[in-house]
């Protein structure tokens, strides 16, 4: 049983006290100090004044700001359900595999998972932009076809025009996605090695396909897993930075860009600040939700 | 795959299914294309590099030599070690503390705990950047190592939640009748402690700091807001140099930090054992995206 912390007072202290020191200074403290931010207004250059005032939230739901927030939601969801769409058949495969393979796969899973976030970004930077793999190939593989065109009777190809791949929503999503994916795999795999298989043979059994059973039977079972999957897809994908800076193009800024912004060359921190927690507000909001469904599910259960 | 081809795929057996074999050659070509071309095109002699013109290393001895990048990647390191000894620390502290006692306000410290951990990455880095301008200003011209204090302190601040919830994982296998046991033979708190509870946390420690070790090797955004001109990390040199172009050089360097990282991963497996296990057993650390 637990013990009362009346009964050891010095190891108690002695435990609880360094770190929760630490993280009331070095967190609790700093992200206070954003919090007053975003409720003050700029005097001058560095000069901010607590005035109390709403108006840094009032700009942050602006048609300008607001149009932000709604398309970082927006391509966080893409990126979600893109995400739950791919993953989803990898981790049934992963489940019922044979042990050794299923080690294995899990292990290549999690491996893009653990290289640096940096390195995966300029590795997707060089294969989409202009002159990234996928362009090289493609008019290696033009030129040729119009080497070849001629010799079949064919009008010659015109010069190769590159795709715009680069710097655009469409290569922020795709990136989204493939830093995202193994955070959406690995939920679906624990939730999907816990279900009772014989309840999938019964259904099997009695005359279910195969897609009805996943449909009727391992989606509804695997709800929890696949909720937590979501969340746990969609809340960096929300306050992404990195992939939006390198990958996106001016129209794809998202929450995190504008609040960089704000802080590094705008210099207008309480705007920033009131946009950090609008973010954190919503992240909230969503594990708030995702709690809410697996109590209700877990008291109808 | 192999042999079992003979025998048509039993009821469950996904695997042997073509469209799901399909998907999963897929998803594969999609998470490993990239990072596989970056390292085969870091030996490829040629500055347009899709056509093989032939294997070099020369990129390497550029990124080698670079020393700007060499410093970076000291700094990357040290911050990632001391600041998974502080985590260690501190995570399993926190994580004696909860298993440990009953608490007025326990649910509190429980879900203060678990802040860091589900905050936006791009508010603690302003958070931290606002901390360190205005409240803690880190003096400039500290001598190597201390210049990097702002950043350790940062990356502890969100490495140590993450070790205290390994370790308290791996604390509710813990048998409480090996504590009554060495209570009845005369150990008192701090004996038990250092030699009941700790031995038990052991895996859960190396796991713990492995995990913190990863993190911050691995952050970019939140070292982005606290790091000043003369203490750029690995991914903070990197970024510099992804946005100013693509060059070989990078791929060098970021072919090296893959095959540590792949190294890195063997060892933590060895450790935790099965990663079916482990996958199953908890959710993946939060993204750092």
């Amino acid at each position: 049983m637990e013990q009362s912390w009346k009964q050891a007072k010095a190891v108690f202290a002695g435990a609880l006290g360094p770190p929760l020191f630490w993280l009331i200074l070095f967190f609790i403290v700093p992200l206070a100090i954003v919090w007053a931010y975003s409720f003050g207004q700029n005097d001058g250059l560095t000069e901010i004044s607590f005035t109390g005032t709403f108006s840094n939230y009032a700009r942050a739901i602006e048609p300008l700001y607001l149009k932000i927030f709604v398309k970082s939601a927006w391509v966080a969801g893409l990126t979600t359900a893109l995400c739950l769409v791919l993953g989803f058949p990898v981790a049934l495969a992963i489940t019922f595999a044979p042990p050794r393979l299923k080690t294995w796969l899990l292990l290549l899973v999690m491996l893009p998972f653990w290289t640096n976030l940096l390195i995966r970004t300029y590795a997707l930077i060089a294969v989409l932009r202009t002159e990234g793999y996928i362009n090289l190939s493609l008019e290696w593989l033009w030129n040729g076809a119009g080497g070849l065109a001629p010799l079949v009777g064919l009008q010659p190809l015109g010069a190769f025009t590159p795709l715009e791949l680069l710097h655009n929503n469409f290569a922020v999503v795709v990136g989204l996605v493939y830093v995202h994916l193994p955070f959406m795999v690995l939920p679906l795999y624990s939730a999907l090695d816990r279900l009772d298989r014989s309840l999938l043979e019964a259904s099997l059994d009695l005359g279910a396909g195969h897609i009805r059973t996943l449909l009727v039977v391992v989606v509804p079972l695997a709800l929890p897993g696949i909720a937590s999957g979501i969340l746990i897809t969609f809340i960096p994908a929300l306050g992404a930075y990195l992939t939006p800076d390198l990958l996106g193009g001016p129209d794809s800024q998202m929450i995190a860009n504008i609040i960089e912004r704000q802080f590094k060359r705008a210099n207008d921190w309480p705007f920033g600040a009131a946009m950090s927690f609008l973010l954190m507000y919503l992240t909230f909001i969503a594990i708030a939700i995702q709690a809410v469904m697996s109590r209700n599910r877990g008291r109808a259960a | 795959m192999k042999k079992s081809d003979q025998s048509p795929p039993g009821p469950l057996e996904y695997l042997r299914r073509w469209p799901l074999q399909a998907w999963l050659a897929m998803v594969g070509v999609f998470l490993y294309a990239p990072l596989i071309t970056l390292m085969v095109f870091s030996f490829n002699d040629s500055k347009r590099n899709i056509v093989w013109q032939g294997f070099t290393l020369k990129y390497y001895k550029k990124a080698l030599t670079n020393e700007s990048l060499i410093e970076a990647f000291g700094n990357s390191l040290t911050i990632a070690a001391v600041s998974t000894l502080f985590s260690v620390v501190l995570g399993a502290l926190v994580a004696l503390a909860l298993w440990r006692f009953r608490f007025p306000g326990k649910t509190v410290v429980d879900g203060a705990m678990a802040l860091p951990i589900v905050v936006p990455e791009i508010c603690m880095g302003v958070a931290m950047l606002v901390f360190f301008a205005r409240v803690l200003p880190w003096p400039q011209e500290m001598p190597w190592p201390l210049n990097l204090g702002a950043i350790i302190i940062a990356h502890i601040s969100f490495s140590f939640p993450f070790v205290a919830v390994v370790v308290r994982a791996r604390m509710a296998s813990f048998n409480r009748e090996m504590e009554e046991a060495a209570r009845d033979l005369g150990a008192g708190e701090w004996r038990m402690i250092k030699d009941v509870i700790v031995p038990h946390m052991a895996p859960s420690l190396i796991a713990g700091a492995l995990l913190a070790f990863t993190l911050s090797l691995d952050d970019f955004v939140i070292t982005f807001f606290t790091s000043g001109p003369d203490t750029v990390t690995f991914p903070v040199k990197v970024y510099s140099m992804v946005r100013f172009s693509v060059t070989p050089e990078v791929n060098a360097a970021s072919t090296i930090l893959i095959a540590m990282t792949v190294v890195l991963t063997a060892v933590a497996l060895r450790m935790q054992g099965d990663p079916a296990a482990a996958a199953g057993g908890h959710a993946p650390a939060a993204p750092r995206a």
